[in-house]
């Protein structure tokens, strides 16, 4: 193999994905180059079939039993020597799916019908999944939207069960899902509803005094900031940490080693670390 | 009326904790206190913080299972039991009737032992010293029974995704139903020790009271919230397992103070002796474990689900992005969100009666902090 790509992890910032080498980028760079000598020197040994079918077309035709690759574009004739097609790898047999596990419903009631007659344009979907239901709605009225189901004629769900937040980066977004569940009917619905990482999103602290440590514990964890939240500070990680762990750009071994060095007056010897980053927080 | 003292009054902040045997683990509890009177309290948390959330993403389904055990160690069959079923409400399979009458059996021991735990150290902290001996004493019993089952006492991991790994073995319901002969009698011992005795009246009656709407407010669950008179067990309004074909009743207390709360354990107990010796004379014949693959891939979708584990609701949130890891698991500890009331309960209070309440919520560190 060739040179491996020292990653000096000074670098990095401790957000974005840009921060950890991806094992693909470093060795896809080193046998990219293989091929490409590889190929000059390959000329009349390695069988080419690019080359058979595009280049000799006026040679008579072998019998050639049909290779089951088909050539995939071809070279125009003129340049066909110079550079000979490559030959694709024959695709993947593709192997039959497993049996479909359980797979989301849509879902209408007489609750949604409620929850769209009282918030017009705010419901983007409601289905069922393992026979759990769950509404998808917009960001801006989530708190009103809880409100109303627990204090609405048709299901009132008066207690709040959880509260969560899931990470997604290719969005650049999080995931807010609020647990809801009814004591009258026994029944429970999961409430969703998306924000860019950047957003606020309204604490529920009013509606449910019982959300101050559950949201306190997403800002630890995400970073998410919660708009009128009584004391929204760290709750597990130390207070002065730098980096929101379960987000998904934050590595598994990653560690605040200045913090380390500060409070515990050692060394960690962790490679991966957010330290240097702390300047860009905030 | 604010009376004249011969001293004035002055207030302090006393912190209790984290090295404090009252705590029950590494819990940091700030009051802020009058002369005796908490003024108010604020907890310290996260001393015990090992990330299980973030470690669930980097293991497979099976593999997460085994760290589970460390959060509530005390209880570790239900946290067992609670992933277990969200993963296979997921892969659409269900445990055949022997593994789930196994499960319920080793559940409700389970929840025993937590309770009697429970029941030892809080009454140790307010000083009958007795009751902890003899709690440790029928505890051990159970454990020992995990023991003979899986080879573990405490971190059993005794269940799989899709059932049991072990098959009961023999002479198991025989030393399960022994161990039920003898242990009605024994609550009745620590009753006679605790229900009536003036100074366990004198320090628990009245203190740390948590109304229904309080309780509901607060996300409490579990014993705790049904001592305020809420009757909610998950058992009986949502069953799991093979709770449905069992009869038992759900104690409910009715002022919210750290005596109900102990009135509710002792007969949560009873009831417990009552669905385990119901589900061990006619534990079915069959496999003990559903078809599921070696290799776990649920599909593309998120499942909430949640048992009535002995601290209250243990619910489990998991993502799943089709691979073999989860894309997310979140735990929803019930001790965590119970500990928050903490600070009401014990306004108003002295600081003795915070030992109490601390003690009454039941809480375990290591699902806290997780």
């Amino acid at each position: 193999m060739g040179e491996r790509v020292r990653w000096n992890p000074r670098s990095s910032a401790c957000s974005g994905t840009s921060g950890f080498p991806s094992r693909e980028e470093t060795v896809l760079g080193v046998t990219e180059e293989k091929n490409k000598q590889q190929i000059p020197g390959s000329d009349s040994p390695a069988p080419d079939p690019g080359k058979d079918l595009a280049g000799d077309k006026a040679s008579p035709p072998k019998p050639v039993v049909p290779d089951p690759v088909e050539p995939v574009a071809s070279p125009p004739a003129g340049e066909g020597d110079a550079k000979p097609a490559v030959p694709k790898p024959p695709p993947k047999k593709v192997v039959p799916k497993k049996p479909k596990g359980p797979q989301p419903e849509p879902w209408s009631s007489p609750l949604v019908a409620a929850i769209k007659e009282e918030f017009p344009d705010q419901v983007l979907d409601s289905y069922t999944f393992v026979s759990q239901r769950q509404v998808v709605v917009k960001k801006d009225r989530v708190t009103e939207i809880l409100a109303f189901l627990r204090r609405n004629d048709v299901e009132a769900f008066d207690f709040l069960s959880d509260e969560t937040a899931v990470h997604w980066p290719a969005e650049e977004e999080f995931e807010m899902v609020y647990m809801l569940y009814s004591f009258e009917t026994h029944g429970r619905i999961r409430v969703k509803a998306r924000i860019k990482e950047w957003e606020q999103i309204e604490s529920l602290v009013s509606l449910w005094p019982g959300a101050n440590w559950l949201e306190r514990e997403i800002y630890d964890m995400f970073g998410i900031r919660f708009a009128n939240h009584p004391n929204l500070a760290r709750i597990l990680m130390p207070e002065d940490w730098t980096g929101f762990p379960l987000r998904k750009d934050y590595d598994l071994r990653l560690q605040d080693v200045e913090w380390v060095r500060k409070h515990l007056g050692i060394d960690s010897g962790q490679k991966f670390y957010v330290g240097e980053a702390r300047h860009e927080e905030t | 009326m604010q009376h004249e003292t011969l001293f004035d009054s002055s207030e302090i902040v006393l912190s209790m904790g984290p090295q404090h045997p009252s705590t029950h683990g590494v819990l940091q509890v700030k009051l802020k206190l009058d002369g005796e009177k908490v003024i108010d309290a604020e907890c310290v948390i996260g001393f015990l913080h090992r990330g299980v959330e973030k470690l669930s993403e980097h293991q497979t389904y099976g593999q997460f299972l085994p760290t589970l055990d460390r959060m509530d160690y005390i209880a570790s069959v239900s946290n067992c039991l609670g992933f277990a079923e969200a993963i296979e409400k997921m892969l659409g399979v269900v445990a055949p009737p022997r593994a789930q009458y196994v499960r319920v059996i080793l559940t409700e021991l389970n929840r025993i032992t937590s309770h009697l735990l429970w029941l030892g150290t809080h009454a140790l902290d307010i000083g009958a010293m007795t009751v902890f001996l003899y709690c440790f004493r029928e505890r051990e019993e159970i454990l020992k029974i995990f023991e003979n089952y899986c080879g573990a006492r405490l971190t059993t991991h005794v269940f799989r995704i899709g059932g049991l790994e072990y098959e009961i073995y023999d002479g198991f319901e025989d030393e399960v139903r022994a161990f039920l002969n003898d242990f009605p009698s024994k609550v009745d011992e620590y009753e006679q020790l605790l229900t009536e005795n003036r100074i366990w009246i004198g320090r628990t009656r009245g203190v740390g009271v948590l109304t229904k709407e309080e309780a509901i407010d607060m996300g409490v669950t579990g014993p705790c919230l049904r001592a305020s008179g809420v009757s909610w067990d998950i058992r009986k309004s949502n069953p799991y397992a093979a709770y449905a074909d069992f009869d038992f009743d759900i104690p409910v207390g009715e002022y919210g103070d750290t005596y109900d709360r102990y009135l509710v354990r002792i007969e949560e107990m009873r009831q417990s002796t009552r669905i385990v010796s119901q589900a061990v004379e006619k534990i079915p014949d069959g496999p003990i474990k559903a078809k599921v693959g070696k290799i776990l891939r649920p599909v593309v979708g998120d499942v909430y689900h949640s048992i009535e584990a002995p601290k209250g609701e243990l619910g489990y949130y998991v993502v799943a992005d089709g691979s073999t890891q989860p894309y997310r698991v979140r735990v929803r500890p019930p001790s965590f969100v119970n500990l928050q009331s903490l600070r009401q309960m014990v306004k108003g209070h002295m600081v003795a009666d915070v030992v109490a309440v601390i003690g009454t919520l039941d809480i375990v560190l290591g699902e806290i902090d997780r």
